[in-house]
């Protein structure tokens, strides 16, 4: 097959690649891209390991053609971060839990993310509903669920700040 | 003064930030230069000899480096001394649908692959065995040649008398139950990076929990001393038992990198997660069980037949925990125990999260309640009538030297509200109590040998680092954190001040690995060990210095000083430093101590043939209140409440026990209510995460925990093991809990919907069989 050569825009950064057509978004971030945050967990799009944000909707990046998403802003776990300091969310799962093997992670973190961006005070139901597509094997979720409070107790703390300056 | 400093903290994992912003490093992260990739072929059959394979046409495909076959490494391996019947490409024989052929190192996934399409395997096909009770009457065709009638291994045990204890018996109960396969579905797939150096020595990169094991069957297979093979593990993505046995994935990408004389990493998809297995077996238990009138336990009678697939594995293990296990949760006098480890062609089972206790104790704690019900005794109340009176041994020789169970069975009446509800809920809402248990680390290794089973040493430079080398494999449990949390307990400094270089076979010590839950008991005392020693070689100067006895001085909050003296008193840098400058002290450099575990002799069990199985230094204790909703329409359970009291010893990071629990339980939870693997002919219907469905956010309850700290008199800070003992009481709390909702006993698992309704049904029909003047309908 030949190569093709595209540009991605990845966590505010313009990537130019020659790349065969047939490989996933997942595939060039983590082998043309050294973006290895994104988990592969299972090839057929049914665990969440792999999940990125396209256009800021969480998106499986494993059945997700790389060469289809050249005009798309993707935001992979590493792009959430700011200037070295942790997300709120990336605090609340490490203070509550939330990451034990921390495989599903990323995944969770991101879709997490865009959860938050829509609705910044979800409801324990509204938070199962949207992470219903990642999987996790070792907490039972309920640590996961204390991850995400703690992150919006975290996000409201920073706003009231911002504002009492 | 508070007792403890860190100890006792709700701390993050140290290797949290890591895994929250996806720099840490999991084996299919990695990359070397010039490295292939590998990939292996599997057997479409399930029984079938191999007469010849041909790879000439893959070798010849462009970007093709290797194509390996059983002939270049015909040495057997497996996981116990007694079953060395795998090997990494299957010879002469393929035993199950999935077993490995060949393997093929290339450029690229895709040219990897089209080679595996191109080798030709002459296969001749057998006839294969799928049902364990029609494999133990297999004449001819059996799987290995050395085992009849197909029986990996059988064991008989007899404790006190079983005959006059059911003579004792006011009611006796026997009833059958059927227990279907699950697997562990770590959310990372196995993969392994294995390359050469130029002096021909090892590195290998790989999802082990046992990496220590890892390197000794690369050293048998491969023919390599082990000083020539380095081990190291990476980030683990979960393993709860699928990575405690070598697979062979992780020493094909050894052998495909010797061939190909250049890196290789495999990364096994999904479904060949699902067929590598080495799950919970299928379990067939017929238990019988007496009670005296007062609910007393008389004798216990279980023969237990599990489906353990086409190879050996921890297979007679997981069939000695089933039997072994029957006992250190309840008084029981009398015992009778047969259990039979028979091979099919299937994939092999394997240790799972709550090795071998799982199915036998969801039949135990189904019928203990049965029992109850028919003495006309509360399901509480006759778990208290059995209790242990620890510290105890067991009928069978097994030492339990701290039992919380009584406080966790009171602990989850109380939050339930046991006493105000059990019994008096609508049609359709129940609930079930039910208990568990498991060891804290096995007392023997599987390897008999006299090593310690952990050792670790502590390096103290001038700086006053602390670092620890620690084989113990963090799988994502927290037991990294656990260790540096009790290192900087005990010298008395902050955790920022310790740092760890955990299992890397060149630079640690060995230990076991993480299974039997082995690792907070087990590497902590030895933690604690090494830190006591390090402590020992301070205070032999500071003593002098303080002009003070040595046990009068603590080390707290990054000083070392004499509580009723402030003169006498300095920082932990000072001391350190004074250590290493004293006249005479051997390194002016850094402080170096080492510490052990072995389990104590007392331990370590009986004498009789599998009694090394079963043996702990210490057993945690779990119970548990499962409220239900059974719709009667349609059979689907709805768990609204789990309630789970664990008895941990102490726990040492709440935040990390807590988790633990949680994770058991819910896993406990899919076994009991949807997790199944389907199999037809050998093959599995559901190799996907879709299909196989281990539960989604939308189907988990809450889990409440609750912590009972019974403080183990020889835990590290009495500390026992947190990650597999609540497993196996969530199942039949949910049993239990269907039976109270809606009178229907389901004694086969999964507890689907359908099992509900066809119970539902036959109770319907039975009931318009006595009460003829009834109107029909629902």
């Amino acid at each position: 097959m030949n190569k093709q050569v595209i540009r991605l825009r990845i966590n505010g950064q313009a990537h130019d690649l020659a790349i065969c057509p047939n490989r996933s978004l997942l595939e060039v971030l983590r082998e043309e891209l050294s973006l290895t945050g994104t988990k592969c967990g299972c090839d057929d799009s049914s665990c969440g390991c792999c999940t990125v944000l396209v256009n800021g909707m969480p998106m499986l990046s494993c059945v997700m053609l790389a060469a289809s998403y050249q005009e798309a802003e993707i935001t992979t776990i590493e792009g959430v971060a700011r200037e070295g300091q942790l997300d709120p969310l990336q605090r609340g799962f490490c203070e509550a839990g939330g990451a034990q093997c921390g495989f599903c992670t990323p995944g969770m973190i991101i879709t997490a993310r865009a959860l938050l961006e829509a609705n910044p005070n979800p409801s324990h139901e509204e938070i199962n509903q949207a992470l219903g597509g990642n999987l996790c094997r070792c907490t039972g979720y309920t640590q996961i669920l204390e991850s995400i409070d703690r992150a919006i107790q975290l996000m409201r703390i920073h706003r009231e700040a911002a504002v009492g300056r | 003064m508070a007792e403890f400093t860190t100890i006792g903290k709700r701390l993050a994992m140290l290797d949290a930030p890591a895994k929250v912003t996806g720099a840490g490093l999991y084996a299919d992260d990695l990359k070397l230069p010039g490295m292939l990739v590998g990939k292996i072929l599997h057997s479409p059959h399930p029984h079938a000899h191999i007469r010849a394979i041909h790879t000439e046409k893959a070798e010849a495909l462009p970007g093709v480096h290797a194509v390996a076959t059983g002939q270049d490494v015909p040495r057997p391996y497996g996981i116990l001394p007694i079953g060395h019947d795998e090997c990494v490409f299957t010879p002469d024989k393929a035993r199950y649908i999935g077993d490995n052929v060949a393997g093929v190192a290339a450029v690229d996934a895709a040219t990897a692959e089209r080679a595996l399409e191109l080798i030709e395997v002459d296969y001749e096909s057998l006839p294969a065995f799928f049902d364990p009770i029609e494999s133990m009457k297999a004449a001819e065709h059996r799987l290995h040649a050395d085992k009849p009638n197909n029986i990996e291994k059988e064991y008989h045990h007899v404790f006190g008398d079983p005959e006059e204890g059911f003579l004792e018996a006011a009611c006796v109960r026997e009833d059958h139950f059927y227990c279907s396969e699950v697997t562990h579905a770590a959310m990372e797939p196995h993969a392994t990076l294995a390359a050469f150096d130029a002096d021909g020595r090892l590195t290998v990169w790989s999802s082990t929990q046992v990496p220590y094991y890892l390197q000794r069957t690369l050293s048998e297979v491969l023919e390599l001393p082990m000083s020539q093979i380095r081990v190291i593990k990476p980030l683990i993505g979960g393993g709860f038992g699928g990575k405690s046995e070598v697979i062979s994935v992780e020493v094909a990408a050894a052998v495909l990198a010797r061939k190909a004389q250049r890196p290789v990493k495999i990364c096994y998809t999904r479904e060949e997660v699902f067929y590598a297995h080495r799950g919970r077996p299928i379990t067939i238990i017929d238990l019988k069980t007496g009670v005296s009138r007062e609910g007393k336990i008389t004798a216990v009678e279980a023969r237990v037949v599990q489906d353990g697939g086409a190879y050996c594995g921890y297979g007679p293990v997981t069939i000695l925990y089933s039997g072994a296990l029957l006992n250190a949760m309840y008084h029981i006098p009398n015992v009778r125990y047969d259990g039979y480890r028979v091979l099919t062609n299937k994939p092999a089972c394997g240790a799972m999260r709550g090795h071998g206790t799982v199915n036998v104790r969801f039949a135990f704690e189904s019928q203990l309640d049965m029992l109850a019900q028919e003495i006309g005794i509360d399901a509480a109340e006759i778990r208290r009538r059995n209790f242990l009176q620890a510290p105890c041994m067991t009928v069978n020789g097994l030492r339990v030297t701290s039992y919380g169970y009584p406080e966790c069975v009171e602990k989850v009446v109380e939050r339930s509200g046991w006493r105000e509800k059990k019994g008096k809920l609508p049609f359709g809402k129940g609930m079930g109590l039910a208990g568990s248990h498991y060891v804290s680390g096995a007392a023997n290794p599987i390897i008999r040998s006299n090593m310690p089973h952990t050792t670790v040493n502590i390096k103290v430079d001038r700086d006053a680092t602390v670092t620890l080398f620690s084989g113990a494999s963090e799988i994502g449990q927290g037991s990294d954190t656990i260790q540096v949390q009790l290192v900087a307990e005990e010298l008395g400094v902050s955790v920022e001040r310790v740092k760890l270089v955990a299992a890397d076979t060149d630079l640690t010590p060995v230990d076991l690995g993480s299974y039997s839950s082995r690792v907070t008991f087990m590497a902590g005392n030895a933690c604690l060990e090494a830190a006591r020693e390090m402590k020992r070689q301070i205070l032999e100067v500071v003593g002098k210095r303080f002009a003070c006895p040595a046990e009068r001085i603590l080390f707290r909050d990054e000083r070392v000083f004499c509580p009723d003296d402030p003169e006498r008193a300095m920082s932990f840098e000072q001391a350190v430093l004074a250590a290493l400058d004293a006249p005479g002290a051997p390194d002016a450099r850094a402080l170096v101590a080492k510490g052990t575990y072995t389990p104590p002799a007392e331990a370590q069990g009986g004498k009789f043939k599998g009694a090394g199985v079963g043996p702990s230094p210490a057993y945690s204790y779990s119970a548990q209140v499962a409220e239900v909703t059974v719709d009667p329409e349609t059979g689907q359970v709805t768990v609204d409440r789990i309630i789970a009291a664990h008895d941990c010893g102490r726990a040492l990071n709440p935040l990390s026990v807590e988790g633990q629990v949680q994770g058991s339980v819910w896993m406990g939870l899919g076994q009991a209510l949807q997790e199944e693997l389907i199999w037809e002919k050998g093959r599995l219907m559901n190799p996907s995460m879709l299909e196989y469905r281990t539960a989604s956010t939308l189907e988990s309850p809450p889990i409440e925990t609750i912590l009972v700290e019974s403080v183990d008199p020889e835990g590290p800070m009495g500390a026992k093991e947190a990650g597999e003992g609540s497993l196996a009481a969530a199942l039949p709390a949910v049993a239990n809990a269907i039976y109270d909702a809606v009178g229907v006993r389901i004694k086969s698992l999964p507890i689907t919907p359908e099992k509900i309704l066809k119970a539902l049904r036959e109770k319907e029909k039975q009931s318009k069989g006595t009460q003829k003047d009834e109107p029909a309908g629902i």
